[in-house]
């Protein structure tokens, strides 16, 4: 409580202009940021898993597994930065057993739980069935049980079994696209019916969280693909990755589009907050907004992936994958950012429209840095043991060795 | 090359769907909560009865008392980051500028105003929960720690509330704080532990100049009757839809 005082303390020294008492506590942190920015990264990669699936591009299908599993890990971590963040998370099943059926926070964990059981799971179990099952019969003792009991204890492995095992993967999937969507756009949701704050209120909020959430899925599994074939001493799918940028660069336009239509919107209209967001944008909000969201994020990737796409017969494979490698690292940052900007820009000026207010993150304690970064790191260990168990590579045909 | 094309355009294509879909349910919950909440708390009020309080600014002096009779009878942290009520200073310069300060809430009172020019006109504006009849902050509740009494008075219930702040962000007037001793959201009750033995909110009791006036909105013979009969009547942000029951008399429209 001290160091709470302290903060409060060197906060109201920082204010400017007016602000009520009660908002010199800023109360969604770097935590909140990260919440969306996880739950972005999982519909991303699933969206990105489906192309191949649904929409049957086939150029991608060296991603489709490694991406099902990267969603799984980053959705597995998402509800740790909200639990850590309650007053009292021994409480949290509250929001399952008796949820205010008008609360748009008190859906998370039906949308949460529909996902993580109804689709990414069960889509991964139907996946990789046949393989469990030739793994099982591979190997030997607690192995062989692990593999048994993962596959559920099936063993048909007839064409009919398999025929179906892959129509039920493209109909869960099917499902999952919607769901993922409504996974993203609901995450926006609970920010853009926030009337109060005019900073969030915005019917476009979800639409801009799903783009958003596409390019940061797509940006990571590039990323992912790129390190792990390094890594592997593997060959790199050209046509693979050079669809990826194509996509990521498709995602971004629209995103950018949506983000500029709010953006001019808000400025055209010109409603009373107008003068306080200005002054945000313009001063507390530069490096964050402008720069690293705007100019790094944004800009500078659409121009790299767009001259690549254009001069892609010029430009060699060894440039090519580190182009796209930048701008994928480039993208992510600005996404981050974008986060940042939407959770704790929201909170920077007062509902009076008269003062600024500012956000001073801790190091260490629950809500702080190292925590922040231990949540970014967690989806990447649960992705490196999660591999191990089920290999997502198309080369792997014995048992995996663990 | 043309196989890509078709790929993309099938792609395109299917994604509005997906767009439309999706953002469709959000939509249709809205419509619902607005219209559930709507219509809300007045159906079932206990013996026809809502709290209510009228606030007349050209009364109020700035004295803070109200702000100190608060945090002793409701245990609010005595620094300067937490209120449950607070009092506003609105000083009008020749310049139409408007500069607006609350000093500790106003608790202690307000220094004399160093001036950054002329000042044209000044006043106090008395701020609390608003007991909101369609109240964001009840909506928000994820597990409805937040809730309305029968007799229109939104409360908080710390054994229940999980913390999750989203009620404070939702609180267009930021009359809400995280109290850091019990971890949950708290706020203005209007005393109802007062209330239910008869007694008026802490605020208006102490209010040398009765600037606060308390009482029940739908009696027919009351001081706030009385009030509202004889003031032109104001509500904060009408433009929110969220019906405060916190009535202002003499209310200027840079107050927000």
């Amino acid at each position: 409580m001290d160091r709470l005082t302290e903060q409060l303390a060197h906060a109201l020294k920082s204010i400017t202009g007016y602000i009520y008492p009660n908002e010199i506590e800023l109360h969604w942190g770097i935590l909140i940021v990260i919440y969306p920015y996880l739950t972005g990264l999982v519909a991303g990669a699933f969206i990105l898993a489906s192309l191949v699936k649904v929409f049957k591009v086939k150029a991608l299908e060296p991603t489709y597994r490694l991406a099902l599993l990267t969603a799984l890990s980053f959705l597995i971590i998402a509800p740790v930065p909200l639990l850590s963040h309650l007053g009292h998370p021994e409480r949290f099943y509250e929001i399952l057993f008796t949820p205010n059926s008008k609360s748009a926070m008190a859906m998370f964990g039906f949308v949460y739980a529909w996902y993580l059981m109804m689709v990414l799971l069960l889509e991964i179990w139907f996946d990789y069935r046949a393989e469990l099952v030739r793994w099982a019969e591979e190997s030997t003792g607690f192995k062989r049980l692990a593999y048994r009991a993962l596959a559920l204890w099936s063993s048909d492995k007839s064409d009919k079994a398999l025929a179906f095992d892959k129509r039920a993967v493209r109909l869960i999937t099917l499902v999952g696209i919607p769901s993922a969507f409504l996974l993203h756009g609901y995450v926006g949701f609970i920010f853009g019916s926030i009337k109060a704050n005019p900073w969030w209120s915005s019917v476009l909020i979800p639409v801009v969280f799903l783009f958003s959430s596409i390019v940061s899925g797509i940006a990571l599994m590039l990323v992912i693909y790129l390190v792990t074939s390094l890594w592997r001493r593997k060959k790199i799918d050209m046509p693979c990755i050079d669809k990826m940028s194509e996509f990521l660069l498709y995602a971004l336009i629209i995103d950018f589009s949506l983000e500029l239509l709010d953006f001019v919107h808000r400025l055209y209209q010109s409603e009373e907050s107008i003068e306080i967001l200005g002054n945000m944008i313009s001063g507390r909000l530069f490096i964050s907004l402008i720069i690293v969201q705007m100019l790094m994020g944004t800009i500078l990737p659409l121009i790299a992936l767009g001259i690549t796409r254009v001069r892609r017969r010029v430009l060699p494979e060894e440039l090519r994958r580190m182009i796209y490698l930048l701008a994928a690292i480039f993208v992510q940052a600005g996404i981050f950012s974008t986060r940042w900007n939407v959770v704790i820009g929201g909170q920077l000026f007062s509902k009076s429209l008269r003062g600024l207010t500012i956000y001073k993150m801790e190091v260490l304690g629950i809500e702080g840095l190292l925590m922040a970064i231990l949540l970014l790191v967690l989806p990447f260990v649960i992705l490196g043991v999660i591999v191990k168990i089920l290999p997502p590579w198309e080369e792997e045909v014995h048992s995996p060795t663990i | 090359m043309n196989e890509d094309k078709v790929e993309r355009r099938s792609f395109v294509k299917t994604l509005v769907g997906l767009v439309a879909t999706a953002g469709a349910i959000p939509l249709l919950s809205t419509f619902d909560k607005i219209y559930a909440s709507a219509n809300d708390t007045e159906n079932e009020l206990i013996g026809g009865k809502r709290y209510g309080m009228g606030i007349n600014i050209k009364s109020c002096i700035g004295c803070g008392r109200c702000v100190d009779a608060c945090k002793r009878e409701n245990n609010v942290p005595r620094d300067p980051y937490h209120f449950r009520t607070w009092v506003e200073r609105y000083a009008i310069l020749m310049s139409g500028e408007t500069k607006v300060d609350s000093p500790n809430g106003g608790m202690e009172g307000f220094p004399a105003e160093t001036s950054e020019g002329e000042i044209l006109r000044s006043f106090f504006a008395p701020k609390l929960c608003n007991h909101c009849s369609n109240a964001p902050c009840v909506q928000v509740c994820p597990v409805g720690a937040t809730y309305t009494t029968p007799d229109g008075v939104v409360l908080v219930d710390k054994d229940y509330c999980i913390g999750c702040r989203y009620c404070i962000q939702a609180c267009p007037y930021g009359a809400r704080f995280f109290d850091p001793a019990t971890r949950t959201a708290s706020k203005c009750t209007f005393c109802y532990h007062r209330l239910s033995k008869g007694l008026l909110p802490a605020c208006v009791e102490v209010c040398p100049t009765q600037a606060r006036i308390f009482g029940d909105t739908l009696a027919r013979a009351s001081q706030l009757t009385r009030f509202f009969r004889f003031n032109e009547i104001q509500v904060l942000k009408p433009d929110l839809n969220t019906r405060p029951q916190v009535f202002y008399a003499g209310l200027d429209g840079v107050v927000r």
